[in-house]
């Protein structure tokens, strides 16, 4: 074998590690593309606030979205509370025993479940053993616990990110441990807790497989109108319309795509973008 | 006063600690009692070594060794794709571009992990299918290749993103040791920081395949959906998930068909149940070193 020079086989390594990078990211970009040049005559205000006509071949999208919408705010709504809860314990309060390394197993076990096996359970528990039926509400519990093990993660890493002199300040102060969580450890880090809640909107608002069973339906008539009514909802109505419906016009296919992926990619830019804003001001 | 509300806060704490291990067993719970059922009825070898799904005609057959098969064969073939340029990405982003280059390509990295999965199944339907069947001469493009390299975007964000927190643990002493000893740059990446790094790429690596088995929407638009034991890649196969979901619709309510499902399901949970233990411990090897 030829031995290279090595600085000539650092130049070529070089050159194929950017290779790589840019064979994984540019077809990314590309895609993103695609979706934006044909899409983009899709959409119109019309487009955005009518209900579909015809077959869904002509008119707009509005239920889609707004059932996408209060779904993903029930979910938020549930998770947050009870995965910020339980960050706080595993951060503040466990100790290092058999019970916390349970929990933290449970955490990284539930974070890889296949969302279509959350759907599975969804139906199970939410839409026959409490007889929610497919409903919003079915939907949303079920993709809550999705977002449980990636709420916990951000934000038991933001607490953690507080300093512990924060919080000894306060105790030799006299201050119980909970006010001190209250008052000093948790606006400290509100601004990393808030981001992973965005990141986790724009997740679930794409999510597919959790509420086939448990909140989507294929065509309602009407807006959403309770929390136990079945909706449509938009990655669910992208489902359905690129593969189910034959001869679907390709720019409502395309429009729907783009709604969708610029929802999803809006959020996670802001949440992106506030956690640069916060980490260049955070004083500590 | 303040000092039971401060103990009834904390109770609240503690179970919402707690409510992760809850969910683990009711999800574990709920999959075993109706796939359970289901093995009582048909036979677990019957079950899992059987070539035929058949779950709708009169001599309903409930092998799953065809999906198992498919879910194999995507798999494999998206970790050949997304392992390679997974990795050396990350190396890239951790080692070589200056600083605030790195930031805007995590970044980017990030967001095409937001990207969802039915968006990455509609534009592999339109862009590359009709293109694997004409470059391969094929009677169709959606088939088991066409899948993995979709899938293989949807798993590179999560090797990158974990490798390069692996990359980027590595103790500084050990990089200044070698290039103290005159090794270049590229020497002391591969030779020393690689292999430092190598417990958590490996854990970046199993979590990559974690995500890919569990992909469904993408696999069921773009991998064709046929319920047999493929020869090849260029052959349509169908996937464990894509069953789940394709099927639910369409059966009796605690049949015998919606009890395999389940069953199907528990199958998956098991399998990333491990493949997540096994990349924690990985993971929690790569923090002592």
């Amino acid at each position: 074998m030829i031995k290279l020079n090595p600085k000539l086989s650092q130049k070529f390594s070089y050159t194929l590690l950017c290779f790589a990078a840019i064979l994984a990211i540019a077809p990314v970009i590309l895609m993103v593309f695609i979706i934006i040049k044909n899409g983009a005559s899709a959409i119109s205000w019309e487009f955005l606030s009518s209900m579909p006509k015809s077959g869904m071949c002509v008119g707009g999208i509005l239920p889609a979205i707004l059932g996408t919408l209060s779904i993903v705010s029930c979910a938020i709504v549930v998770t947050l509370p009870v995965g910020v809860c339980a960050a706080i314990y595993l951060n503040e309060y466990a100790k290092d025993n058999m019970l916390t390394r349970i929990i933290k197993l449970a955490i990284v076990n539930l974070a890889g479940v296949p969302s279509v096996v959350y759907g599975l359970f969804g139906l199970g528990i939410f839409v026959m053993f409490l007889k929610l039926g497919v409903s919003i509400i079915a939907g949303a519990l079920t993709l809550s616990i999705m977002e449980l093990p990636v709420i916990i993660t951000t934000a038991r890493s933001s607490l953690g990110s507080v300093p512990y002199s924060f919080r000894e300040a306060s105790l030799s102060l006299g201050v119980s441990r909970w006010q001190t969580i209250r008052h000093v450890v948790l606006p400290n880090a509100i601004p990393g807790i808030l981001t992973g809640a965005i990141l986790s909107i724009a997740r679930i608002s794409g999510e597919t497989a959790p509420i086939l069973f448990t909140a989507a339906a294929f065509y309602v008539p009407h807006l959403p109108r309770s929390i136990f009514d079945q909706v449509m909802a938009l990655p669910y109505h992208l489902y359905i319309i690129s593969t189910q419906i034959p001869n679907m016009p390709k720019n409502i296919i395309y429009g729907t795509a783009l709604v969708l992926l610029m929802m999803v990619l809006t959020m996670s830019c802001i949440a992106i973008f506030a956690r640069i804003y916060f980490r260049k001001r955070r004083k500590w | 006063m303040r000092k039971v509300l401060d103990f009834i806060i904390e109770k609240i704490i503690f179970i919402c600690g707690t409510v992760s291990i809850i969910f683990v067993i009711l999800i574990f719970s709920f999959l075993f009692k109706e796939g359970f059922s289901f093995f009582k009825d048909f036979g677990v070898l019957k079950f899992i070594g059987g070539h035929f799904w058949y779950p709708s005609s009169d001599h309903a057959s409930f092998g799953i060794l065809p999906l198992i098969v498919g879910s194999v064969f995507v798999t494999i073939g998206a970790c050949a794709i997304a392992v390679p340029i997974g990795v050396m990405t990350a190396l890239f982003i951790s080692e070589i571009v200056p600083k605030g280059i790195r930031d805007i390509l995590k970044s980017l990295v990030e967001l095409m992990a937001a990207i969802p999965s039915v968006v990455i199944g509609f534009i592999g339907m339109i862009t590359l299918v009709p293109l694997v069947k004409s470059i391969f001469n094929l009677p169709t493009g959606l088939t088991a290749f066409s899948g993995s390299i979709m899938l293989a975007f949807m798993a590179i964000p999560t090797i990158v993103t974990i490798s390069e927190d692996a990359i980027r643990s590595v103790p500084w002493q050990y990089k200044q040791g070698a290039l103290a000893l005159g090794a270049t740059k590229w020497q002391t990446l591969r030779r020393i920081i690689l292999k430092a790094a190598m417990p958590g790429i490996i854990a970046a690596v199993m979590l990559g395949i974690g995500r890919v088995i569990g992909e469904t929407m993408a696999v069921m638009m773009i991998t064709g959906n046929a319920a047999h034991i493929p020869h090849s890649i260029f052959e349509p196969v169908r996937t464990m998930t894509a069953t789940i979901a394709a099927e639910m619709g369409e059966t009796v309510r605690g049949g015998m068909h919606y009890r395999s499902l389940f069953a199907i399901g528990l199958v998956l949970f098991l399998i990333t149940f491990l493949i997540n233990f096994v990349a924690d411990l990985f993971l929690g090897k790569n923090k002592n070193t």
